[in-house]
């Protein structure tokens, strides 16, 4: 008989289903138990870097907001490391570069408040234009999908984006563009997520 | 060697993003094909958290929400395990965390309006950071099979929700646990957009009657697996090429 690899099989994923506040974000479902909620704050107080705030909506495929979405965000600082052991480089005390989101249950909203994150360094020298990774999960979904938000004003470095460029249809990677306006003198970066349609958001499986 | 890229997922193993029969999949699942990456930095990397961030008694869901002296009603149980990797290596401080219905099928949110009642001493959640050799263990009640709408008369079969992040935002993973025995497991549109059996009994907690403690509280076993990584024994292509 031959030799048997064994290896293990990952846990197959479920929808996070309609009551996922309850576990990630109880104050968002009506009670109050944890000393603190994880991931309210993405970069801390000390990220050097421009503070930027990034919104947008999970809309489907009827053209509905989706309210009851789990966003979660996980970037580089500024300098485009990622606070992470196996990242070499050290990143501001208190940035963890992670973080949370609920959409608002009346209009389908998110938004989070963060530091722009630099170009980040790949292993094999190529260099990544700035971008957050975000994994979105709620019911009716059945695996956490992920994507990236790139933004409008990094025009120069989103175009030499070896990611980008891998997406064959060049309109399609205008999904992955967030849109730059300001609020009270303060960068504000638009990203709506489209589950289906004509002009569906690039979904990764990586 | 340093650790390397994580194995593809077998997304053939992982339920489709469209399952007609949950129809909430249906205007919820992409339609186009998935772009697939490499991992890169970004997703060989992810948070890290410490004892700093949690508090014992956040695994405790008999008494993380219990008034002194009280306790939920239901079955009590211990639900524990170990977070694997693909590789069959442990997993230790990795966050999981957990939530659930009480024992009556009710879950604490303002959006449940089923007609079991709260239960003023159970919140419904937990978490916890597992050992240096994977472990991890919950204390909690069962919870109880609920209704939901999806056909008129769809059940749920009793469940807790578990969220784990391995050592790698691409591990991120949302899970469902059932209990063995549970007659409501094979008539779950949930769990049966699945397509593999043998993926949907990865799902289902053992009854372990070793890890029980006499006279008190019950055990079921739930090994959780996240995916593995490749070591870099060869780099595919020379630094800076």
């Amino acid at each position: 008989m031959r030799q048997e690899l064994n290896y293990l099989k990952e846990t197959p994923s479920q929808t996070a289903g309609p009551y996922v506040h309850i576990g990630l974000a109880p104050g968002a479902a009506g009670f109050d138990i944890y000393r603190q909620e994880l991931g309210w704050d993405i970069a801390g107080p000390n990220a050097r870097g421009e503070r930027i705030r990034v919104e947008g909506c999970v809309i489907d495929g009827m053209g509905s907001p989706i309210k009851d979405v789990l966003l979660e965000a996980w970037q580089a600082n500024a300098d485009g490391i990622y606070a992470h052991p196996e990242h070499e480089g050290e990143v501001e005390e208190g940035f963890r570069g992670w973080g949370r989101v609920i959409t608002d249950f009346d209009t389908g909203e998110w938004g989070f408040d963060t530091v722009k994150p630099g170009p980040v360094t790949e292993r094999d020298g190529k260099v990544i234009a700035p971008h957050i990774s975000l994994w979105i999960v709620a019911r009716g979904i059945n695996v956490g999908l992920q994507t990236r938000v790139y933004f409008e004003d990094e025009t120069e470095a989103n175009a030499a984006d070896s990611v980008l460029n891998l997406i064959e249809w060049e309109q399609r990677r205008q999904t992955l563009i967030a849109r730059k306006s300001e609020r009270d003198g303060k960068p504000v970066y638009r990203f709506d997520i489209k589950l289906q349609g004509q002009d569906e958001t690039v979904f990764f499986d990586i | 060697m340093k650790p390397g890229p994580l194995y593809q997922r077998d997304r053939e193993w992982h339920p489709p993003a469209l399952t007609p029969d949950y129809k909430t999949s249906v205007s919820r699942s992409p339609q186009y094909s998935m772009i697939s990456l490499e991992t890169g930095i970004g997703e060989i990397t992810g948070p890290v958290f410490g004892h700093n961030d949690i508090d014992p008694i956040d695994k405790d869901l008999l008494s993380n929400y219990a008034k002194s002296g009280e306790s939920p009603i239901g079955e009590r149980i211990i639900l524990h395990g170990r977070v694997l990797d693909e590789n069959a290596r442990p997993v230790p401080n990795t966050l999981v965390e957990i939530w659930q219905a009480n024992a009556g099928g009710r879950y604490r949110h303002k959006k449940d309006t089923y007609i079991a009642p709260i239960d003023p001493n159970f919140g419904g959640c937990g978490r916890t950071l597992s050992d240096e050799n994977g472990y991890y263990h919950f204390r909690t009640v069962k919870p109880g099979a609920y209704p939901w709408r999806n056909w008129i008369n769809n059940w749920r079969p009793a469940h807790i929700h578990m969220s784990i992040f391995g050592t790698a935002f691409a591990q991120r993973l949302i899970t469902q646990c059932y209990f063995e025995g549970d007659p409501l497991i094979d008539k779950c549109p949930i769990l049966k957009s699945i397509p593999d059996p043998q993926a949907i009994e990865q799902l289902i907690a053992r009854l372990d009657l070793n890890a029980t403690i006499p006279l008190d509280t019950i055990a079921y076993k739930f090994d959780i697996v996240v995916r593995g990584r490749r070591s870099t024994m060869f780099e595919n292509r020379p630094e800076g090429n």
